[in-house]
């Protein structure tokens, strides 16, 4: 009988350290887990005693990929804190800067994280020689997206502009055409990149699990706003957060594990287009049709076919709002100054307030306690990631049994690209419930 | 010529400034044909483990595992460079060292947090020598291509040393005093061209503070506008808590 054992030490290509440990014995499945190797960074501890006006400055440390993300999601639990209701205008903004992130996001991870995999290759590094049209394109794609968050909110890593309140500085009208011009003209690279999906040969693996996602009765795709819902029927208010996340004791792991109606769930791209496909921009369906991609699909791999989808939709989107804007003009007098708050610009109460936002990977939840001075007396954040983690296991669970008569190098080529296959973002470790130890 | 061999490491940190370098755009395809980046792991699959001539280390230190790793570095590394706030001065991880461990600890994992090891949160240079700084949260690129072409010379860089507030200045920014908003720029390190205050924030000192800080002239300054001092203080604490490291070496 087939003995296999995988360990891949500090998995690579991927946000953060995790490795893989896998050992079958006689055949039989013994051990299969992604351990979580970084260091802890505590962002909830060190939030308390911190002004909710500089919360988003410090939580978009948590992740220098999903930044924008983590800054927005700690925003709307700020602003759901103390009881603000940003403007029209902001929320526009803000919906075009997400779109930013998560388009530069997807671009990375199709490109330089997952494509070396279907390519045959270590990294984007010798793709250089043999693909370089490729590597400057996906190169260029991600420098847009930097560029006109440059634009927008400073900076992309790290946004510089946008905080509790609304924008410290808005976009004056050639700013708007210049970051227009700029997506306009990513759209022939969006074309290239479709066309050369369509050549990637994605791995065949099924496991049909619950997706999780943010969902709404409007017509708009959500990504800022919404309800907590799930392609087995769950829906839940974002306050209820907790019900969707970590609420369940694993018997075999000391640390607690993310479930919903059944052991495990995905949250991410797949999930979102699994949820609301209906919803995305026509150009986006019609993408998804040429690949083939129908929901309910329950091929994890194919997380990276969403991506794509997803990263018209944000093109095509973004394109809108800011023509829409163009049309409308900007109204400056929302500018706002408010530091920490010193001039008492923005009315502070005490209150409880929870921040959900899509972000590249999936669902990110911020919640913030704060007292009448604005002070945060309690931090919670739970990122995608680790509510992934426990469902990445399932399907490695599932994947070697199906896949023993490979080499070991071949099984664990396929392992690395399932996990790489999640876009996982361990470094944004602020909140690693589900950590397994074994072996201690 | 045989092209420097060059690593990316990543301790304690967001991983934000490796990923300033993948924002370089195609100019990162120029870059990589001086150097030999023999591992980033954030991007490539390759490992090394051979002579460096280059270690870009990102991220602070937080851990014991953390030490062992970066003394190993050092090691084999004819030059360390450190690159970004958590590397040069400790950055928001510092933040933690305000708190007693244990607690934290307690605070955020719970009854098994003895599991999460962790230690005082240390800059790399309050651990290992360091050759080259290059500061920011994230780094400011076009500081961080002049300090590579010093290392490829085999020349020293000098971090600069004056007030953010000379380059806020010279991009004819409102002071943000004058809005009556605390503002970290006179006592923070320049060469970020003022980028926070460009964009209608405020500077929040992540490059460090200058040496000689002008304190009384801070002070005179927090007075007229009466912004209280503590709320500096602590805002200060958001990216400098380390330095109290250094200065308790010193006494
Ligand atoms: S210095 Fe800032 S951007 Fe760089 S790794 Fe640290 S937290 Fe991230
Ligand atoms: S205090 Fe701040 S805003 Fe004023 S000049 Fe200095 S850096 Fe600029
Ligand atoms: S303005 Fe201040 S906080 Fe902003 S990048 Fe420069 S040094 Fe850092």
């Amino acid at each position: 009988m087939r003995n296999v054992k995988v360990n891949v030490e500090y998995l690579t290509r991927v946000e953060g350290h995790g490795n893989i440990v896998v050992n079958v014995k006689d055949g039989k499945l013994e051990t299969c887990e992604l351990r979580i190797v970084e260091s802890p960074r505590f962002f909830e501890g060190m939030l308390r005693g911190r002004s909710i006006f500089e919360a988003q400055h410090i939580t978009s440390r948590i992740c220098g990929i999903c930044a924008c993300g983590h800054s927005l999601a700690s925003i709307q639990a700020a602003e759901d804190a103390i009881g603000f209701t940003p403007s029209l205008q902001t929320i526009k903004l803000r919906k075009f800067l997400l779109h930013m992130e998560n388009l530069d996001s997807h671009v990375l991870h199709i490109y330089l994280l997952v494509a070396p995999d279907l390519l045959g290759v270590k990294s984007f590094v010798p793709l250089i020689g043999s693909h370089e049209q490729v590597v400057r394109r996906a190169l260029r794609m991600k420098k847009t997206c930097n560029d006109i968050c440059d634009i927008l909110v400073g900076r992309h890593v790290h946004p510089i502009s946008s905080i509790v309140g609304g924008f410290t500085k808005l976009p004056k009208e050639k700013d708007i055409d210049a970051m227009l011009d700029h997506l306009y003209k990513m759209r022939a690279d969006m074309n290239e990149t479709v066309a050369l999906a369509a050549t990637l040969k994605f791995p065949q693996f099924e496991r049909d699990t619950e997706y999780v996602g943010l969902v709404s009765d409007d017509a708009e795709y959500p990504m800022l706003s919404g309800d907590i819902g799930s392609t087995d029927g769950v829906r839940l208010k974002k306050v209820d957060y907790k019900k969707a996340t970590n609420e369940f004791i694993v018997p075999h792991s000391s640390a607690k594990h993310s479930k919903l109606g059944r052991g495990s769930f995905m949250v991410g791209a797949l999930a979102r287009f699994n949820l609301n496909s209906a919803k995305l921009h026509p150009k986006a369906k019609e993408i998804a049709a040429a690949i083939g991609l129908k929901p309910k699909c329950t091929n994890p791999y194919l997380n990276t076919a969403a991506q794509l989808v997803e990263s018209v939709h944000s093109l095509e989107d973004s394109i809108s709002i800011l023509e829409d804007l163009k049309r409308t003009g900007v109204n400056y007098h929302e500018e706002i100054i408010v530091g920490l708050n010193e001039k008492g610009t923005i009315p502070v109460k005490a209150g409880n307030g929870v921040g959900a936002v899509e972000v590249p990977r999936g669902i990110l939840y911020h919640n913030y306690e704060v007292d009448d001075k604005g002070i945060i007396v309690n931090a919670n954040c739970i990122i995608p990631t680790g509510q992934n983690l426990n469902n990445i296991e399932q399907d490695m669970k599932k994947l070697v049994p199906e896949i023993l008569d490979r080499t070991d190098e071949e099984i664990t080529l396929a392992l690395e690209m399932l996990v790489r296959a999640y876009d996982p973002c361990i470094s944004c470790s602020a909140h690693f419930l589900d950590v397994k130890f074994v072996n201690r | 010529m045989t092209r420097p061999k060059v690593a990316f490491f990543d301790f304690t940190c967001c991983e934000g400034c490796q990923l300033q370098v993948a924002n370089m755009g195609e100019a990162l395809v120029d870059v990589l044909n001086l150097i030999e980046v023999v591992e980033f792991r954030e991007a490539m699959s390759e490992k090394y483990d051979g002579e460096l001539d280059l270690a870009i280390i990102e991220g602070s230190i937080t851990t014991p595992h953390d030490v062992e790793r970066i003394k190993k570095i050092r090691a084999r590394s004819k030059a360390v460079l450190a690159y970004g706030s958590c590397a040069t001065i400790g950055g928001v991880n510092g933040m933690k060292n305000a708190f007693d461990l244990n607690d934290i600890r307690k605070y955020v994992y719970g009854k098994d947090y003895e599991k999460f090891d962790t230690q005082e949160t240390r800059a790399v240079h309050q651990v290992i020598k360091v050759d080259y700084f290059v500061n920011g949260c994230p780094v400011y690129i076009p500081e961080f291509v002049t300090v590579l072409k010093a290392v490829l010379a085999g020349l020293p860089y000098a971090v600069p040393d004056h007030a953010a507030c000379l380059e806020c200045k010279l991009n004819e920014n409102v002071c943000m005093y004058d809005k009556g908003i605390g503002c970290l720029g006179p006592v923070t390190k320049a060469g970020c061209n003022s980028w926070c205050i460009n964009n209608g924030n405020i500077c929040y000192g992540c490059r460090g503070m200058v040496t000689n800080p002008a304190v009384n002239g801070a002070r005179d300054v927090l007075t007229k506008y009466n912004i209280p001092m503590d709320m500096i203080v602590n805002k200060m604490n958001m990216y400098n808590k380390c330095r109290e490291i250094d200065q308790n070496a010193k006494r």
